[in-house]
C-alpha cells in the first residue's frame, strides 16, 4: 500500500546549498514537466551569497494552471544537511523527505519536527552515486533523474534537455551527465515498483501546454520592452533588476539596442535620458536604493519633458535591506520621487501576460506623454515561471510620436492638452532646447514668474488626459461580491487561488477580488467598487498598507483591514486564504457571515 | 559660415562684464564656424553653474540637464545618434566636483564628443566658494582658514586614464583658444579641454594678470603622442602649460564600439521595429 498518493497538484521543493546547482535542476525539471504535458509552476528563495546558506526551489507540477507560491511541501528533495531546518516551518506529516542519509538521518532518528514519522523520509544514495559517475558535482542532475522518473516524466524528453544544457561542456561531461540522469532514473525507479510501493504519482498531462510558453516575470517584461521599441538601457546591477538586464543586454544585438552598465545609477538615468532626448526608446533598471539615487534624474525627466520607462524591482529596504527577498515597499518611493510636481504613471502588473502588455505600454505612453513612466516589480516576481499559451503579440502596435521640426520649432509650446509635439535633434530644420531650469516655450532659461506658473499647468494638464486612459482593476472571484479583496502588483496569484478556493467552498459568501494594476493614477472607477462592497480588506507586502493609503488619498475611501506581510517572503496561497477565512467571518463550523465588527470600508468624502 | 550665425538675438546674457565665459563663447562660435558645423547638428550640453549657461546664448540644439551630470546624457546621446556633434560645456565645480564620478568613466567609456571646462577656479553660481581646482590658502565665506585640501589636477587624471585628447587653454588668448577648439571637436573621441578663465568677481587671486604671468604656451615641437612626457607637464604647477598636452588617436570610440552600429550606421530613431523578430524570440520559449 502506498503511503504518499498525489494527484492533481504536486509540490515540490529541492533545498540546499548555493552553488549546488539547483538551479539546474529547476531548470531541467521546469521544462521536462511542460514538455510532458503538465502545468508547470517554479519560485526560488535564497540567501543574498554566492556559496553555502540555505536555497530553495518550489516547483509546482499539476494537471490545472498554477501559478502561486504555496507553503506545502509534498516532495522535499534535501541536498544539504541544513536544507530540512530551513524548511521546518513549512513540513507537515504530509510531506515527504528524500535525500543523501547524511542530510536526512539525523531528523530522522531524532524525530526532530513534529508529526513527521519514520515513512516519511525516503533515503538515497544522490552523494555515492555522483561519486561513482564522476564527482560530487553530479548530484544535482542525478537528483533532476529520481525527480523526473517519480513524475513519470519519459525519459526521452529528460535526455533531450540535459543534451540541450550540456552539450556545450563537450561530449565527455555530457556523457556523464545522461549517465547521471539515467541512475536518478534508475533510484525513481526502485522507489515507485518496491514492493512498499512508497511513492505514486499520477497526475493528468495535456498536450497543448506542451505547446505553450513557459517565461519569467522578468521574461515577460523584457519581452514588452522589446515590443515597446526600446533602444537604450543603461543601468548598474542590482537584485533583483539585474535579470532583466541581462534579458536585454542577452538580445540587444538582435533586437539593435544598446545596453550599458553605467558607473552608477545617477548616471545610468542621465545617460538614458541624453538617449531619449535623441530619439531612442530608453529604460532604466534598478531597485529601491539605486532608484534612490536616481530621483534627481526623475525630476529633470519631469521637467524637460523627456520620455523613460523605469523598472524598478523591489525588495525590502531600507538601505540595502533584504536583498535576495520581496517587498512592495517602493510605491511610496515612485511615486514620490523627484523634487517639485509634474506628472507620472505607475504600473504593477501581476501576471506574465500584464507584465508584457503593460511594459509595451509603459513605453508607448511614456512617448505620448513625455513623462516617467514606472513598472513595480519585485523578487518575487522576476523568478516565478509558468507556462502561458502565448502573449498577445498580435495586438502589438508603435505610433511614431516625433515628429521633424521647422525652423520655427519650440520645444514647450504651449498647447490646449500640455503636450507639445516632440522633436528630437538632428531631424528637421528646427533646434530641440531643453533645460532643467523652469524655461520658456523655446526652452531658454526664464526666471518670468508668469511663464513659470503657464509651464506648471501645461505640465500638470497631462494628468487629465492621463486620468482618463488609465487602466481599469480587474475584478475577480464573485462578481456580484458583497465583500472584497485588493491587492496589486505580484501577488495577484496567490491572493487570486485563495480566493478561487474560498468561493469553490463557501459559494454563497459573494467574494470578489480587485487587483490593481495600475497604482498611479488611479482609474475613476476604483470608487464604485469599493462603494459597492459591504466589507473590504487589502493585502500587501509592506508595514503600512502604501496602496490603502493612496486609495484613501485618491478616493477619500478608508480601508480598516489589512493583511500585510512584510518579512520579505511572499504571501503563499495557504495563509491568504486563512486570512479570508478570518477576515469573512466563517468560525469552525462552517457557518459563515461577514462579522460587522470587522472594520467595513467607508466613504469619508 | 561667421561666428554670428551662432547668435542668438535678444539673449539675455547673465555673466559679468569682464567675465572668462565672454570670451570662450566667442571662441567657440568662431571655432564652430571655421569648421562649418551646422547649428541643427551641434548638441550642447550642459549641468548648472556659469558655465552650464553658455548653450543658451548660442544657436544649436541644447540639453542643459542636472549639476555635475552632463557627461552622461552627452554620452546618451552621442550613442543615439552618432552622426551629432555633441560639445560638453561645463565648469569646475560641476565637472570636477558634483560629476567627477562621471568624468573618470566617460573618460574609459570615450564617446566621441567634446568636454569644456571652465575653469576659474571658484564657484560663481553660489557667489565664491571653493572648487575642487581652488589653490591651497584661498579664502573664501566657507574656506575660513583657507583651502587646505589638495587641488585637483584635471589634465594629469585624464592622462592617467589615456584620455584621447587632452588640452588646456586660457580664455584670454582667443586666437590659440579657437585652435585649440577646433582640434578638440576634429578629434574622434573624448576631447577635454580645460579652459582657464577669470572669474572677475569671486577670484581675485586668479585674475585675468594672475593667469597671463603664471602661463606659457607648450613647445611646438612637444611630443603630444608622448603619454608620460605630457603626464609630466601636466603635473608642472607654479607655471602652467597651455595647449594640446595629450592625444591618442588609435582608440576606438565608445559609439564605435556598440554592436548596433557595426552594420548599420543609422541612428537608432530611424529604426523601425520588426515584429517578426519578437514573434520569433517568443517561440523559442515554447
Amino acid at each position: 500500500m502506498s503511503i504518499f498518493q498525489k494527484e492533481e497538484d504536486i509540490s515540490v521543493v529541492l533545498c540546499g546549498e548555493a552553488g549546488q546547482g539547483i538551479q539546474t535542476v529547476e531548470a531541467i525539471l521546469a521544462q521536462a514537466v511542460k514538455q510532458s504535458g503538465y502545468n508547470i509552476f517554479s519560485t526560488k528563495e535564497y540567501m543574498s551569497r554566492v556559496r553555502g546558506g540555505q536555497n530553495s526551489t518550489e516547483i509546482r507540477i499539476s494537471s490545472r494552471r498554477v501559478a502561486s507560491y504555496v507553503d506545502r511541501i509534498d516532495l522535499l528533495l534535501a541536498l544539504s544537511s541544513g536544507a530540512i531546518n530551513h524548511l521546518k516551518d513549512r513540513i507537515s506529516s504530509e510531506t515527504l523527505i528524500m535525500g543523501d542519509p547524511e542530510h536526512i538521518k539525523p531528523f530522522k532518528d531524532n524525530k526532530i519536527i513534529d508529526n513527521v514519522v519514520d515513512s516519511n523520509f525516503i533515503e538515497i544514495p544522490l552523494m555515492e552515486t555522483a561519486q561513482e559517475i564522476g564527482g560530487p558535482i553530479f548530484a544535482n542532475v542525478i537528483a533532476a533523474g529520481v525527480l523526473s522518473c517519480l513524475l513519470n516524466i519519459p525519459k526521452e524528453i529528460f535526455d533531450g534537455l540535459i543534451s540541450d544544457m550540456f552539450a556545450r561542456k563537450g561530449s565527455e561531461i555530457l556523457e556523464k551527465d545522461l549517465k547521471a540522469g539515467e541512475a536518478g532514473y534508475t533510484i525513481g525507479k526502485d522507489l515507485t515498483e518496491s514492493e512498499k510501493g512508497e511513492l505514486q504519482l499520477s497526475l493528468q498531462g495535456q498536450s497543448s501546454v506542451r505547446d505553450e510558453i513557459l517565461i519569467n516575470g522578468t521574461d515577460a517584461v523584457g519581452l514588452g520592452c522589446l515590443a515597446g521599441g526600446c533602444r537604450f538601457i543603461s543601468s548598474y546591477p542590482m537584485t533583483p533588476s539585474t535579470p532583466l538586464q541581462n534579458f536585454l543586454a542577452s538580445n540587444a544585438h538582435e533586437f539593435e539596442l544598446i545596453y550599458e552598465q553605467a558607473e552608477d545609477e545617477i548616471a545610468a538615468i542621465n545617460m538614458a535620458l541624453g538617449a531619449s532626448y535623441a530619439g531612442a526608446r530608453s529604460i532604466v533598471a534598478t531597485s529601491g536604493s539605486g532608484f534612490a539615487l536616481m530621483e534627481e534624474g526623475v525630476g529633470l525627466a519631469g521637467m524637460i519633458e523627456t520620455p523613460i520607462v523605469i523598472y524598478i524591482g523591489q525588495r525590502p529596504g531600507p538601505a540595502v535591506g533584504l536583498p535576495t527577498r520581496t517587498s512592495q515597499e517602493d510605491l511610496n518611493l515612485a511615486l514620490y520621487s523627484g523634487p517639485g510636481e509634474f506628472p507620472r504613471i505607475i504600473f504593477s502588473p501581476g501576471n506574465l501576460e500584464d507584465a508584457f502588455t503593460l511594459t509595451h505600454k509603459a513605453f508607448d505612453l511614456s512617448e505620448k506623454y513625455q513623462i516617467p513612466v514606472f513598472i513595480l516589480s519585485d523578487q518575487y516576481f522576476v523568478d516565478c515561471y509558468y507556462n502561458i499559451p502565448s502573449l498577445p503579440l498580435e495586438d502589438v502596435e508603435n505610433e511614431n510620436y516625433l515628429i521633424k521640426t521647422t525652423s520655427e520649432y519650440k520645444r514647450y509650446l504651449i498647447t490646449h492638452d500640455g503636450i507639445t509635439p516632440r522633436g528630437i535633434p538632428g531631424y528637421g530644420d528646427g533646434l530641440v532646447i531643453v533645460d532643467s531650469d523652469e524655461h520658456d516655450e523655446e526652452g531658454h532659461i526664464t526666471e518670468d514668474l508668469e511663464i513659470r506658473t503657464q509651464m506648471v499647468d501645461k505640465r500638470l494638464r497631462k494628468m487629465e488626459q492621463i486620468r482618463e486612459e488609465a487602466v481599469t482593476p480587474e475584478l475577480g472571484g464573485s462578481e456580484d461580491y458583497r465583500s472584497l479583496v485588493m491587492g496589486w502588483g505580484s501577488t495577484y496569484w496567490p491572493i487570486r487561488e485563495a480566493v478561487e478556493n474560498f468561493n469553490d467552498k463557501y459559494p454563497d459568501q459573494k467574494l470578489g477580488f480587485l487587483h490593481f494594476k495600475q497604482v498611479y493614477p488611479l482609474h475613476s472607477s476604483v470608487a464604485d467598487y469599493l462603494e459597492k462592497a459591504e466589507d473590504v480588506i487589502i493585502m500587501e507586502n509592506n508595514a503600512q498598507g502604501q496602496l490603502a493609503n493612496i486609495i484613501k488619498l485618491e478616493t477619500g475611501f478608508e480601508i480598516h483591514e489589512k493583511f500585510l506581510k512584510y518579512n520579505g517572503m511572499p504571501f503563499s496561497v495557504e495563509e491568504v486564504e486563512e486570512r479570508i477565512i478570518t477576515f469573512m467571518g466563517i468560525t469552525n463550523d462552517g457557518t459563515g457571515g461577514c462579522d460587522e465588527t470587522m472594520g467595513a470600508g467607508e466613504v469619508l468624502k | 559660415m561667421k561666428p554670428k550665425d551662432f547668435d542668438i538675438p535678444g539673449a539675455d546674457v547673465a555673466w559679468c562684464p569682464g567675465c572668462g565665459n565672454l570670451s570662450i563663447l566667442r571662441s567657440l562660435k568662431t571655432a564652430l564656424a571655421e569648421l562649418k558645423i551646422q547649428p541643427e547638428d551641434l548638441v550642447f550640453v550642459s549641468g548648472i553653474g556659469q558655465a552650464g549657461k553658455l548653450p543658451h546664448y548660442i544657436r544649436g540644439n541644447v540639453f542643459n540637464g542636472l549639476h555635475g551630470r552632463s557627461l552622461s546624457p552627452a554620452t546618451g546621446i552621442k550613442a543615439a545618434n552618432p552622426e551629432l556633434t555633441v560639445i560638453d560645456v561645463s565648469g569646475d565645480g560641476c565637472m570636477y566636483g558634483e560629476g567627477g564620478n562621471h568624468f573618470m568613466h566617460t573618460i574609459r567609456r570615450n564617446p566621441d564628443i567634446t568636454n569644456l571646462v571652465h575653469n576659474n577656479m571658484v564657484y560663481g553660481l553660489t557667489k565664491g566658494q571653493a572648487s575642487p581646482t581652488s589653490q591651497r590658502e584661498f579664502n573664501t565665506p566657507l574656506q575660513v582658514d583657507g583651502v587646505f585640501l589638495e587641488s585637483f589636477n584635471p589634465l594629469a587624471v585624464a592622462i592617467a586614464l589615456d584620455a584621447s585628447f587632452v588640452a588646456r587653454a586660457f580664455s584670454g588668448d582667443r586666437k590659440q583658444t579657437i585652435e585649440i577648439f577646433k582640434a578638440a571637436i576634429k578629434h574622434k573621441g573624448y576631447a577635454l579641454v580645460d579652459i582657464f578663465q577669470p572669474c572677475v568677481t569671486f577670484n581675485k587671486v586668479n585674475t585675468r594678470s594672475w593667469f597671463r604671468e603664471h602661463t606659457y604656451y607648450l613647445e611646438d615641437d612637444h611630443d603630444s603622442a608622448d603619454r608620460n612626457l605630457a603626464f609630466q607637464r601636466a603635473t608642472e604647477t607654479g607655471e602652467y602649460p597651455l595647449g594640446v598636452f595629450y592625444q591618442n588617436p588609435t582608440k576606438t570610440t565608445f559609439e564605435e564600439n556598440l554592436n548596433v552600429y557595426y552594420m548599420d550606421k543609422k541612428p537608432l530613431y530611424q529604426r523601425k521595429f520588426d515584429k517578426e523578430k519578437l514573434k520569433r524570440l517568443v517561440e523559442t520559449k515554447r
